[in-house]
């Protein structure tokens, strides 16, 4: 369920008390709010469902884990391809 | 597009797939929670690269298949109103109430808009002050910070004319059933990344406790449930049961404090049905007292008889992970997308659409694929 | 609620004895836990219907061939070709609905005119003459009209072809979009000239002209309420010249329609009907197209996922919206199917040309699975890419 996707800030604005952005997804840029992630800011990625913001990726935390899983690819890959 | 293509290299895929055989000495039953996940297992075919040990089974995470019928019948009857405009999210138009869905209802003359956001329903209200606008704000726990968002901007203005038909189902609770159930044969979870995203993932400390099962907090691209499923049975090999976050990127332990509280100031707990397996308790939202002005179930006349579902769909075993969809006998003869007999065959989330678009010839395809 | 238990069972089967009642520990009924009764009977017209996807399909297998069924429609090809004194004639006719009128890259005038024309290029003809039928809607400012008017003169100047009649008729306010565009082209078809979606055979290759899902992309962001901002532009164009120049350089029936050779390495390329059929994905997107294809000629299509182009403006909004790119409409794409020896000379020849500068092969026709396409994902397995069943919505989850 809950089909969010991450797209990045690209600029932030305040009207009526309530806070949005432009947010970036691949080549198109849609609104959205940022109500529920005051502490984004312009750059930030965010994960995007129904409009909504609902948390700021933790860029530092997926390069650390992202690293991890790519050193096991990279190791893998020097080993002998296995009979799957 | 960064924070999805990296987690969709079949590189690392395959590699996690191969430490996943290499951890697994026996058979293990997975339920992945979330339709989202479902879809991604089945589109990027995760079972294939995955050792024939791990069993997939398909959770109830479909927040469109779950609806109960009398709210879609609701839906219907407001949408017929000629005064009034239903607000609903794309996917719940094809599903199939008792004796319609909201497709043909429009099909009819009734004004049905498809929204992509909540916020979008708040708009049509404010365009039209002579319309009753009734949002069907349905969803998981993702989706009530949102759809909260709508009720509570409808207070602030002052707006009349909007209200919501709410179906909200939380998951713990229905993760708690299925691990009830005596037929259960789950015997670890992937949790549903963006509902932990809003809500954390303390509430699945519980559940780890009360059943011994290990819970893994996973992501909706094919690294992440290869990863969650990795972890899954790392813990399950040694005998252990704990709830581990993969999703970090995401999730934290408290989730989204700020969403949790609008969703606390618009809706209360309530007792749910869910389509296909019954009332759950506590499983649900309701609006509160003090947005009952909102609550298109208190504000029209919806007195309508709950009508029975009748047979000839095994959906609800399919999302209890009892069956598979391939198990059914209708499945792609009597049932399929354009004439669903169940709701997991309406939304591509559906267990069902998902073999059926992916998986319907599970053996020519294994043939080409070998 | 540590303790409490919830009993879940199924009805089962059909018509299975019923079980007993599910109960809930703490006594609470469980609802009856099986599936909706099925919407079978299609009593009125869907907006699917009109999607180009599984429920058009049947509208044509169910109502209008039992009605009209003849040879030349039972083929089911964009345009019928028939002979006239000789002459070998291909007819199509198109209706255009689109709103907006106008959108980037095109408006319902240059689309109405594009897409007759690449019905019937698909069928190998050079387009000549359209007819143009109007349906407007009482109050339509006068302005739309002259605007998209002078569209379609300008597309038809552009691609060579006529408008030789035409028909008005005005609806009441309210009983129209704006505007309809009714249209019907007429080209002629060389005489050895066989193109037909069911002439497709195993070891075919298949050919995509460019990128998927601009135009269904491009419609959408201008949608209500799914409003976004992309640069992306429809990819509406008239394919008929793209078509020439890829015939041009076949042989058929042993002799060469035109001098045109086409060249790879030092050999010449010189294969008889080497083009078996071209189709236009248009509404229902590239999955339809070759779902089609994969049934008329009862063959399994096999393409590979990482072959198809896709802009990132088409990705992104696909990603949010929960959209496949697949299944988006193209307004100026053409899939060719053709036999193995003379594709690389195909691509190579289609990439010369303005509209077939990102061609290339993206799958095989196969023996194994007929009438079934399937796709090899990035991750090198394999899944069903099904035709469309009604519109695609915006998901949710």
């Amino acid at each position: 369920m809950c089909l969010a996707i991450p797209g990045k800030i690209v600029s932030v604005e305040e009207a009526n008390g309530l806070r949005s952005a432009r947010i970036q997804f691949g080549g198109i840029v849609r609104q959205a709010s940022l109500d529920f992630v005051p502490e984004a800011q312009v750059g930030d990625y965010v994960m995007v469902h129904v409009g909504y913001a609902i948390s700021r990726v933790d860029a530092a935390e997926a390069e650390r884990t992202y690293q991890l899983l790519e050193e096991m690819g990279a190791l893998e890959e020097e080993l002998p391809e296995s009979s799957d | 597009m960064k924070f999805l293509d990296e987690y969709r290299d079949a590189r690392i895929a395959r590699t996690l797939a191969k430490e996943v055989a290499a951890n697994t000495t026996r058979d293990w039953v997975l339920m992945e929670i979330c339709g989202g996940q479902t879809h991604t297992i089945m589109r990027y075919g995760l079972d294939e690269i995955l050792p024939k040990q791990i069993e997939l089974v398909h959770g109830p995470g479909c927040p469109v298949c779950v609806t109960p019928l009398e709210t879609i019948d609701k839906a219907i009857a407001l949408a017929l109103h000629p005064d009034v405009i239903l607000v609903s999210y794309g996917d719940m138009l094809r599903v199939p109430g008792s004796n319609s869905d909201l497709f043909r209802a429009k099909a009819e003359g009734a004004d049905v808009r498809v929204a992509y956001s909540p916020s979008e329903a708040v708009k049509i209200a404010r365009a039209n002050p002579d319309k009753k606008v009734v949002f069907l704000a349905i969803g998981f726990e993702t989706t009530a910070p949102a759809n909260a968002m709508a009720a509570w901007l409808a207070k602030r203005d002052g707006l009349k004319n909007l209200s919501l038909l709410v179906s909200h189902v939380l998951v713990p609770p229905a993760i708690r059933a299925l691990l009830a159930t005596p037929e259960n044969r789950v015997q670890g979870f992937i949790a549903p990344g963006h509902v932990c995203t809003v809500m954390g993932y303390s509430e699945y400390e519980g559940l780890v406790r009360d059943f011994n099962v290990p819970i893994v907090v996973g992501g909706f691209e094919p690294v992440d449930l290869l990863e969650a499923v990795l972890m899954l049975v790392k813990q399950l090999e040694r005998g252990e049961a704990r709830v581990e976050n993969q999703y970090v990127r995401s999730v934290t332990y408290q989730g989204n404090v700020r969403a949790q509280e609008v969703v606390r100031e618009v809706f209360e707990i309530a007792d749910q049905k869910w389509r296909g397996i019954g009332m759950i308790p506590n499983s649900g939202l309701r609006l509160s007292d003090a947005y009952a002005d909102y609550d298109a179930n208190r504000i029209f006349d919806l007195d309508l008889i709950s009508a029975d579902e009748p047979a000839e769909c095994i959906s609800a075993k399919v999302l209890q992970g009892l069956r598979k969809p391939t198990d059914c006998p209708a499945f792609a003869i009597r049932c399929t997308p354009e004439n669903p007999l169940g709701a997991p065959m309406v939304s591509s989330e559906g267990a069902c659409a998902a073999y059926y678009h992916y998986r319907r010839h599970a053996g020519s395809l294994t043939k080409i694929a070998v | 609620m540590g303790t409490k238990s919830v009993e879940l069972r199924s009805t089962g089967r059909a018509r299975a004895p019923v079980p007993t009642r599910a109960v809930m520990a703490d006594g609470v009924k469980l609802a009856s836990l099986s599936c909706p009764a099925p919407l079978t009977t299609r009593d009125r017209i869907l907006l699917g219907h009109g999607s180009g996807g599984k429920l058009s399909a049947e509208l044509v297998r169910d109502i209008f061939l039992p009605a009209f069924g003849n040879p030349t429609l039972a083929q089911l090809n964009d345009q019928a070709v028939v002979s006239v004194n000789g002459s070998r004639l291909a007819i199509t006719t198109d209706s255009f609905v689109v709103k907006p009128l106008f959108f980037p890259g095109g408006d319902i005038g240059s689309l109405a005119v594009h897409g007759t024309i690449n019905d019937l290029a698909m069928g190998g003809a050079q387009p000549l003459f359209l007819s143009i039928a109007f349906i407007l809607e009482e109050g339509l400012p006068m302005e739309t009209l002259q605007r998209v008017v002078a569209s379609l003169q300008r597309a038809a100047n552009d691609a060579g072809v006529q408008i030789v009649t035409g028909d008005t008729k005005v609806v009441e306010k309210g009983k129209g979009d704006g505007l309809f565009i009714n249209t019907t082209g007429i080209g002629v078809v060389q005489q050895e000239l066989e193109l037909s979606a069911d002439r497709a055979q195993p070891g075919d290759k298949v050919i995509l002209s460019g990128y998927v899902g601009d135009h269904g992309i491009a419609i959408l962001a201008q949608r209500e309420g799914l409003e976004f901002e992309t640069t992306i532009e429809s990819d509406s164009a008239a394919l008929h010249t793209l078509v020439a120049y890829m015939l041009n350089t076949q042989y058929e029936g042993g002799a060469p329609l035109l001098a045109r050779v086409a060249r790879t390495g030092n050999s010449e390329v010189c294969t008889s009907g080497a083009i078996r059929c071209m189709r236009d994905p248009t509404r229902g997107g590239l999955s339809s197209t070759l779902n089609e294809i994969a049934e008329q000629s009862r063959v399994g299509i096999e393409i590979e996922e990482d072959k198809i182009p896709v802009r990132d403006d088409v990705r992104g909004a696909c990603e949010m919206l929960g959209l496949d790119p697949l299944y988006v409409a193209n307004e100026g794409k053409l899939v060719a199917i053709v036999a193995p020896d003379a594709a690389d000379a195909l691509v190579e020849i289609m990439r010369q040309h303005p509209l077939g500068k990102e061609a290339r092969i993206i799958g095989a026709i196969t023996d194994k699975s007929a009438s079934l396409v399937t796709m090899r994902t990035t991750l090198g397995t394999t899944r069903i890419v099904d035709m469309l069943a009604g519109d695609q919505l915006p998901r949710i989850c």
